[in-house]
């Protein structure tokens, strides 16, 4: 089973959907206990960090999120859930995110203008290449996704870097490590690229 | 590389898509949840939902269709047409919506501008703007182009950006419908004028005019007519702008 985690923010059933279109029906839920079972977890979210944070701390979402990784089980997350497998985030300094994946959140520092929305190119890093969710996803071209967000990862090991796309410069949009798989952009409002990612997610051995 | 966007433009009226030309005379154009469906599958970088027949509310039959054609998108949606209130806005983002559309509120109430950015973030906040030239100005046009604004459009725009839209859609009410090509004169001066996105709307009738509204800086270009009418599909516009050296999806 897998479980999509609603601990308050948006974009929830555009997950399930996407999830559901790749063949894969999951569970929406706010129980940590069903989270803590399930075979896959999503950790979805749009929103702000330092709310969020507290969120999944004080419903005991984010201990279930973090024992799933702790088990090896594969979790993917999506914009602001992605972010908060990081320890910390310039959008709300002192909140303390899961601290799952090394590296922190910044704020794009650019001319151009911020948010970065749109569809935007993602190319695999070697270590992207080599993993076996995004190297046969993005192949050696890449694909294309759909980034709405004003942070990004930033200090993140190069090993844990999966894929990057380009606003004034290149960033991190995929990350990973082990059972670990982030994404900065939507893939639930990218198409048939974010479909084919979320079956990927969905059948994928870590 | 951030690729430029096809967007085709539902204006719902009805239960109905319609299209008229400079905003009258409309003419039924199918039923909304089998047109954003078939965008969807045609490759559509974002789909807009304009009900044009609810200048007053956001009634609750309007989000009923929203939700039934969320139910089909895996694609950024907009929706617009009788919000007025971060309320209403809230009630169209919960029925499936990523981001929402004012227009006349906006020029009745600049601050709900602002209010909808700090509730929801400026990505969410598309502000329309619909334009006729009457003289030597640009006009801003409310309540469905049938009344004009001391307000000129450039500075609008610009004021709109302080305020915290996240992208203009910018109607020239001067082409709607004709197929003639969207106002390159105005959509290029809009894209001078602010570093949001500004999305051409009204006038397109063949490849060759989106391509010129992009080259005139425009991000993404809106269509209606030349999708619903032609069975021209989405994917041999994007065929047509690649060719032309114009960043889109592949």
């Amino acid at each position: 089973m897998i479980a999509v985690v609603d601990y308050g923010v948006n974009n929830l059933a555009s997950v399930v959907r996407a999830l559901a279109a790749a063949g894969h029906p999951a569970t929406l839920t706010a129980d940590p206990d069903i989270v803590r079972k399930a075979e896959r977890v999503v950790l979805p979210g749009v929103g702000n960090y330092g709310r969020a944070a507290v969120t999944l701390r004080v419903t005991g979402l984010g201990d279930a999120v973090r024992e799933v990784a702790q088990a090896g089980r594969p979790l993917l997350g999506i914009c602001l859930g992605q972010q908060l497998f990081f320890s910390e985030s310039e959008e709300a300094p002192g909140a303390a995110g899961l601290a799952l994946l090394p590296g922190r959140v910044v704020r794009f520092v650019t001319p151009l203008h911020v948010p970065h929305v749109g569809w935007s190119e993602v190319r695999p890093t070697p270590a992207g290449e080599r993993h076996g969710l995004t190297g046969p996803l993005l192949g050696d071209t890449g694909a294309f996704f759909y980034h709405v967000h004003s942070f990004h990862p930033s200090e993140v090991p190069d090993e844990c870097i999966l894929g990057e796309a380009d606003y004034d410069g290149p960033f991190p949009t995929i990350v990973g490590q082990g059972s670990i798989v982030g994404t900065q952009f939507h893939p639930e409002k990218s198409q048939e690229a974010g479909i084919s990612l979320m079956r990927r997610f969905a059948e994928w051995t870590p | 590389m951030l690729a430029r966007r096809i967007i085709p433009c539902l204006d719902v009226a009805d239960g109905r898509v319609v299209k008229g030309v400079h905003f009258e005379g409309l003419r039924d154009a199918g039923d909304p949840v089998e047109q954003a469906a078939r965008y969807d599958r045609e490759g559509a970088d974002e789909l807009v939902f304009l009900d044009i027949a609810a200048s007053y509310e956001l009634r609750s039959t309007t989000l009923a269709m929203v939700g039934q054609v969320a139910e089909t998108l895996f694609i950024p949606f907009t929706v617009g047409g009788g919000i007025r209130s971060v309320a209403d806005a809230g009630a169209a983002l919960r029925a499936g919506a990523d981001k929402i559309a004012v227009n006349t509120a906006a020029v009745r109430s600049p601050d709900l501008v602002s209010q909808l950015a700090d509730a929801y973030g400026t990505q969410c906040v598309v502000v329309a703007v619909d334009v006729r030239r009457v003289q030597d100005r640009w006009a801003v046009m409310v309540t469905g182009g049938r009344e004009s604004t001391p307000l000129e459009a450039i500075d609008w725009i610009t004021e709109l950006e302080h305020r915290g839209a996240g992208e203009i859609l910018l109607t020239s009410m001067d082409r709607d419908g004709t197929r003639s090509g969207y106002d390159l004169e105005l959509t290029a001066a809009a894209a001078r004028a602010v570093d949001i996105p500004i999305i051409a709307s009204g006038g397109a009738g063949s490849f060759a005019h989106l391509a010129e509204a992009l080259e005139a800086g425009a991000h993404g270009v809106l269509a209606a007519s030349i999708f619903h009418f032609e069975q021209q599909g989405i994917g041999a516009a994007r065929s047509f702008l690649r060719e032309r050296g114009i960043p889109v999806r592949p």
